[in-house]
């Protein structure tokens, strides 16, 4: 016999008051460290952008207290906290540029782009009343997805840089709609499985303990795993397919509690991933700077020496770091934007790093925790697939990085430079705050 | 500045970053809700002091989930549900104008932990000045005396009726 009682909710409001004040601390703190260092430090300015924060930050805070007095309180302290850190590294690697010889306005430009963000994860909370209402749109999810994966393949609005045909250049700007096909995507995973999960879940042969499903209700799966795959060839976009696939069978595995459908879904990767190696000389090579990323040549060969750059870089960060401002990230290529985490690695060290992961396991660990309270098949799904989105797609970034897996372009939640990356982490954000506040709220006594 | 203070400010804000990751992890341990199963044990432990503390026996407040306030002894048809054998034996729960469900489900006023019974088991309620227990169409019944309860029937004070191992008594 167990007794069940009620516990009172606490809205933790005040907590988060607390929270984005520290936050609030460190991305000033970070900023005027970077300026400092750069010989650029004028106090004015400094007191200004100190300002500035404390005023977005209250404009977020009085934001939720009206709109969504539930939200849980961490996520947005969590989250500005990072984005702080990204945005004074990325003013740091202007002024490494800048002694260079070669005039950039990574930050400024990224300031643009996080007010935005943020203006939208507000206009999510405003707007969405009930995430339920997202489960209408379940199919037209799954189009629109499909259609901003193959929007940069259009001929004059797609634009390749680097090798990589991901992005589609709109007013004059670049923009990755991969990124915003992710949401996309979970919403339609979310909706098409809390229907289908019962099939998907129970019917089949039992192969060794575990229940496979039967062939018919593969397509999905093989659907989207088809999808993955054609953007990894077309695209060559190595890190958007695999985050894709990992949200889908990490969802799946959700919605069914079934082991076998990650057993396949891990196979099926690894078979497409071993043929994409062996039939694809892009691939193949990103796997040679992978394994033999040390080896004098393939170093010399130029395709393993970003990697190799970004691991001294880390190294000689040591424990405690060079200090912010005091390194030389800049000799990583891309260093505000792939590998801002080999950067922080090095001018923060492994407890700087290790500060940063622990904010994302947070992040990810709210969005599974609403996903437990929440009492809606589908809302459950929504911020699972949500925060495995954050995860998988920190954890493609960073294992890249650190050779853990194979470097695959994508970028790193809220830190690396970048506009569509950032609009749409802000956007899983005002998602994952009104999942939480629908979660959190009391439920009304009606007994 | 003086390199000393450079390295204070670099380790500082090393400390300010993690003094953001700890104060937001004490923040998610107080973070609870939802509700709070307690076991069968302790909970009997907490009743007896609760018993003695006042001389009605009171887990029900915890197990009807009801706030206390929306539950007045005081209203003119109350009376007490009383437990008098299964594995709640001894609980009483007071009865306002609220229905009271029974049943396994964690969502019940009475919840009842026995495996001959349903998930949503019986519903007692008020109908005008009278007590009702209405089946909810379990799988293994509710008896009112000897007699199967299908539709609603009259629950008078003194009557018992029980669902599995359990029985339940009205009285006051």
């Amino acid at each position: 016999m167990a007794t069940v009682t009620d516990v009172k909710v606490r809205t933790g409001r005040r907590s988060e008051l607390g929270l984005l004040g520290l936050a609030v601390a460190i991305a000033v703190l970070a900023r005027g460290l970077v300026d400092y260092h750069a010989d650029f430090l004028e106090l004015d300015e400094l007191a200004f952008y100190a300002a500035g924060w404390t005023v977005v930050a209250l404009a977020i805070h009085l934001a939720i207290r009206r709109w969504a007095p539930f939200a849980d309180p961490v996520l947005v302290p969590a989250v500005l906290g990072l984005n702080g850190i990204g945005l004074a590294m990325i003013r740091r690697m202007d002024f490494a540029y800048a002694s260079r010889g070669r005039e950039t306005d990574f930050g400024g430009v990224q300031t643009v782009w996080t007010l935005l963000g943020i203006a939208l994860a507000l206009l999510v909370i405003l707007l969405l009343r009930d995430y339920r209402l997202l489960r209408r749109f379940t199919y037209t999810a799954g189009v629109l997805g499909i259609i901003g994966l193959l929007l940069p393949l259009v001929p004059g609005l797609g634009t390749e840089i680097n090798g990589a045909r991901i992005w589609i250049s709109v007013f004059g700007r670049s923009l990755q709609p991969a990124e915003f096909a992710k949401i996309a995507f979970v919403v339609f995973f979310a909706g098409y499985l809390v229907t289908n999960r019962d099939t998907l879940a129970l019917a089949g042969p039992k192969v060794l303990g575990m229940r496979f499903p039967r062939p018919r209700d593969m397509g999905p799966l093989a659907l989207v795993w088809a999808a993955a795959m054609l953007v990894q060839i077309y695209e060559r976009d190595l890190g958007t397919s695999l985050l894709l696939f990992g949200i889908f069978v990490a969802m799946l595995y959700v919605a069914t509690e079934r082991l076998s459908w990650v057993l396949v879904g891990l196979g099926m990767f690894g078979f497409g991933a071993v043929l994409a190696g062996t039939l694809f000389s892009h691939v193949a090579v990103r796997y040679t700077a992978w394994l033999h990323a040390l080896d004098a040549e393939v170093y010399r060969s130029g395709t393993s020496e970003q990697l190799v750059r970004g691991l001294f870089g880390m190294a000689s960060g040591g424990l405690f770091g060079t200090g912010l401002g005091e390194g030389r990230p800049d000799l990583v290529p891309y260093a505000e934007s792939d590998f801002i985490v080999a950067s922080i690695g090095e001018e923060l060290g492994l407890t700087g790093l290790m500060a940063i992961l622990t904010l994302y396991v947070i992040i990810v660990q709210r969005a599974m925790r609403t996903a437990i309270g929440t009492r809606h098949g589908f809302g459950k799904l929504l911020a699972a697939g949500l925060g495995f989105a954050i995860a998988l797609q920190v954890f493609i970034v960073v294992g890249g990085v650190t050779r853990v897996i194979p470097l695959t372009g994508l970028t790193t939640p809220f830190l690396a430079y970048g506009g569509s990356s950032m609009l749409a982490n802000w956007i899983i954000v005002g998602l994952l705050l009104r999942l939480s506040d629908q979660a959190r709220r009391p439920e009304e006594v009606t007994a | 500045m003086s390199q000393l203070s450079i390295t204070l400010l670099r380790l500082g804000f090393l400390v300010l970053l993690w003094a953001l990751v700890l104060s937001a992890i004490a923040v998610l341990r107080a973070d609870l809700y939802g509700t709070r199963v307690t076991a069968r044990g302790r909970g009997r432990e907490s009743r007896r002091e609760e018993a003695r503390a006042e001389k009605t026996a009171s887990p029900s407040r915890a197990a009807t989930g009801i706030r206390t306030g929306s539950i007045s002894t005081r209203e003119p048809s109350a009376g007490h549900l009383a437990v008098t054998s299964g594995p709640l034996k001894g609980t009483t729960i007071p009865l306002g104008a609220a229905p009271v469900l029974v049943g396994r489900a964690s969502t019940c006023t009475l919840v009842i932990d026995d495996d001959y019974c349903s998930a949503k088991h019986c519903r007692i309620y008020l109908e005008g000045e009278r007590w009702m227990v209405e089946d909810l169409g379990s799988t293994n019944g509710t008896y009112l005396g000897n007699q199967r309860v299908t539709d609603p029937v009259p629950f008078r004070s003194g009557d018992v009726v029980r669902i599995g191992a359990t029985s339940l008594e009205l009285r006051g």
